[in-house]
């Protein structure tokens, strides 16, 4: 199946939920809209011919640049990116899933963007999950335990934001 | 209490409570600082919970600071037994980013140094795990071969822990004169020598005992879990990134003569020359992800054979390593290699503006393979606890990043 019969077939099936498709790209995406990530992760996992039922990665990219002189010369507004990795063991296939968030909900400092949680699609994603809430800070919804992995639970902030700023001290640990 | 029963025999009624115990964080099985909260009646373990991140080294944020060929020492600081695979991911992502295609004696050398660094990794592995069971000499056994080989490696790249020599455009150097000839004095002086691992563990009877049917992992489960490697293949998977990965990587295979260690109707490829599967193992358990690993040690030692047979006729150039800070075309790059510990993978996302990356992903192999452990640890004794853990072959700075 080619690239673009593939991308038709999507499109049929989930209409708007598929919002943007970059078949050009050196790795070929996807992009569906939130409301939509649930349906089409399973799809794609017991669809007969696609099976991509090994989920490699979940991980979010913050496009954000705190200088505000560069960031009028960037050419993205922004934005989070939760990109799902995924392959298929049968088919050899692999197809990268992106979906784009607020980096704040309703652009209220604090408040955590939501996504629904593929943990009960994939099981791997369940660690992949929490790591990327732990250090991007995006909330997945229905996530059976959703708490800091790899930083502690008093941890203040989500390290791999942009505007992240070190701390300066914690529990009497010089951070800088 | 004890009661007599009618048949005579006293029954001792032992009543036990629930408990939460703590394994770890520093344990001799854990590998590492790996916590385990493990709920226990008795000798049973009901529940155990992996709490990971006393490492945390924020490697993905230290990628987002420097160019590709800067953090190439940090990716070998993940996974420090196998430095010279972790090189080889992230150079190759970067590869694909920029669209820079090998020369020839590059692969070959690639290949050999991979080989290499898988051995002496699964050499640790297999020690190591002999001595969470409580078996001490195969430990000295596997770290004599492997200190051999980490002088061909510091031969190569003047290190011996903190290995890095692959790098985005090839290697930093040429292999010194004289260096293959070592290797293959090496390999003739090990080829022997790995009948006594087997000796050791695999067709050790309390060996056995303690891992087959210990752990058993169906297909489906390591597939959802996203187990990779040994692990994978341990429960029957045929997969293996060398062959079925991306061309980049595989091309790098290309020419070579190798079959994926996997069972196929009870055998596995070469294993007559090996001690047989016992009859009480059962595919996906502790005992078969053992044994995997130790086929690939041969297999490794096959692809090494051929590479420098290959690498010697080649001609050419061993590649060029690219500008420390040449500037990243926009776009990205996801790319996965087969580590001795499973599927590495590397994501480089760069917004065009410069030489450092926007973002640096590294997906790890252990913590998909640690993410599976409380499900192998349910209703298992408190003494297989170590067997299972080991069995993964997990590094944690690999799984903290």
């Amino acid at each position: 199946m080619s690239g673009k019969q593939f991308i038709e077939r999507l499109e049929k099936r989930f209409g708007d939920l598929v919002a943007r498709v970059e078949l050009e790209a050196i790795d070929p995406w996807i992009e569906v809209e939130p409301g939509g990530v649930i349906e089409l992760c399973r799809y794609l996992r017991d669809a007969e011919d696609l099976r991509f039922n090994y989920c490699n990665s979940i991980c979010v990219v913050d496009y954000f640049e705190p200088d505000a002189k560069k960031a009028a010369k960037t050419a993205w507004g922004p934005h989070l990116e939760v990109v799902y990795h995924l392959s298929s063991i049968q088919y050899k296939t692999t197809l990268v899933v992106k979906v784009m968030l607020p980096r704040w909900k309703e652009d209220v400092p604090g408040q955590l963007p939501e996504v629904p949680s593929v943990s009960g699609i994939w099981s791997t994603a369940d660690w992949h999950e929490r790591e990327a809430y732990d250090l991007s800070g995006v909330w997945f919804t229905g996530h059976p335990n959703l708490q800091r992995i790899l930083c502690p639970e008093d941890w203040v902030g989500y390290p791999l934001r942009k505007d992240y700023e070190m701390p300066l001290e914690y529990h009497g640990i010089r951070g800088r | 209490m004890a009661t007599a029963s009618t048949s005579g025999i006293v029954e001792i009624d032992v009543r036990t409570d629930e408990m939460l115990v703590n394994m770890g964080p520093q344990h001799p099985s854990t590998h590492g600082v790996l916590r385990l909260v493990l709920r226990t009646d008795g000798e049973v373990v009901s529940e155990a919970t992996p709490h990971i991140g006393y490492l945390h080294r924020c490697a993905e944020k230290i990628g987002e600071n420097l160019t590709p060929r800067q953090w190439i020492p940090y990716t070998d600081r993940m996974d420090y037994l196998a430095g010279m695979n972790m090189n080889l991911g992230w150079a190759l992502a970067v590869e694909k980013l920029i669209d820079y295609d090998l020369p020839e004696k590059a692969r070959h050398l690639r290949v050999i140094i991979a080989e290499l660094n898988r051995v002496a990794s699964h050499l640790v592995g297999m020690g190591t795990y002999g001595l969470d069971l409580g078996s001490f000499s195969p430990f000295l056994y596997a770290f004599r071969e492997r200190e051999r080989i980490l002088d061909l490696l510091e031969d190569a790249c003047g290190a011996r822990l903190t290995y890095s020599y692959l790098t985005p455009g090839g290697a930093t150097a040429d292999l010194p004169p004289g260096w293959l000839q070592k290797l293959t004095a090496f390999l003739d002086q090990f080829e022997p020598v790995i009948l006594d691992y087997h000796a050791l563990l695999t067709n050790n009877a309390i060996f056995i005992k303690r891992t087959a049917n210990i752990g058993v992992m169906s297909a489906e489960m390591a597939i959802d879990y996203g187990c990779s490697g040994p692990v994978l293949r341990g429960s029957g998977v045929d997969y293996d990134l060398r062959r079925d990965g991306e061309e980049r990587y595989t091309s790098l295979y290309a020419g070579y003569a190798f079959e994926v260690i996997v069972e196929k109707n009870g055998s596995y490829p070469r294993d007559h020359e090996y001690p047989p599967v016992p009859s009480d193992a059962v595919l996906g358990d502790c005992w078969h992800r053992f044994y995997v690993r130790m086929l690939e040690v041969i297999q490794a030692i096959d692809l090494l054979r051929q590479g420098i047979e290959k690498y010697s006729q080649s001609t050419g150039d061993w590649g060029t390593p690219i500008k420390l800070a040449a500037k990243l075309p926009k776009g990205e790059a996801y790319l996965e290699t087969e580590c001795p510990r499973g599927q590495m993978g590397f994501y480089i996302v760069s917004d065009g503006s410069g030489s450092i990356p926007l973002r640096a992903r590294a997906r790890s192999s252990c913590f998909c393979n640690l993410s599976v452990a409380p499900e192998l640890c349910r209703d298992c004794l408190i003494a297989d606890v170590p067997a299972i853990i080991g069995s993964l072959d997990i590094v944690m700075g690999e799984i903290d990043r």
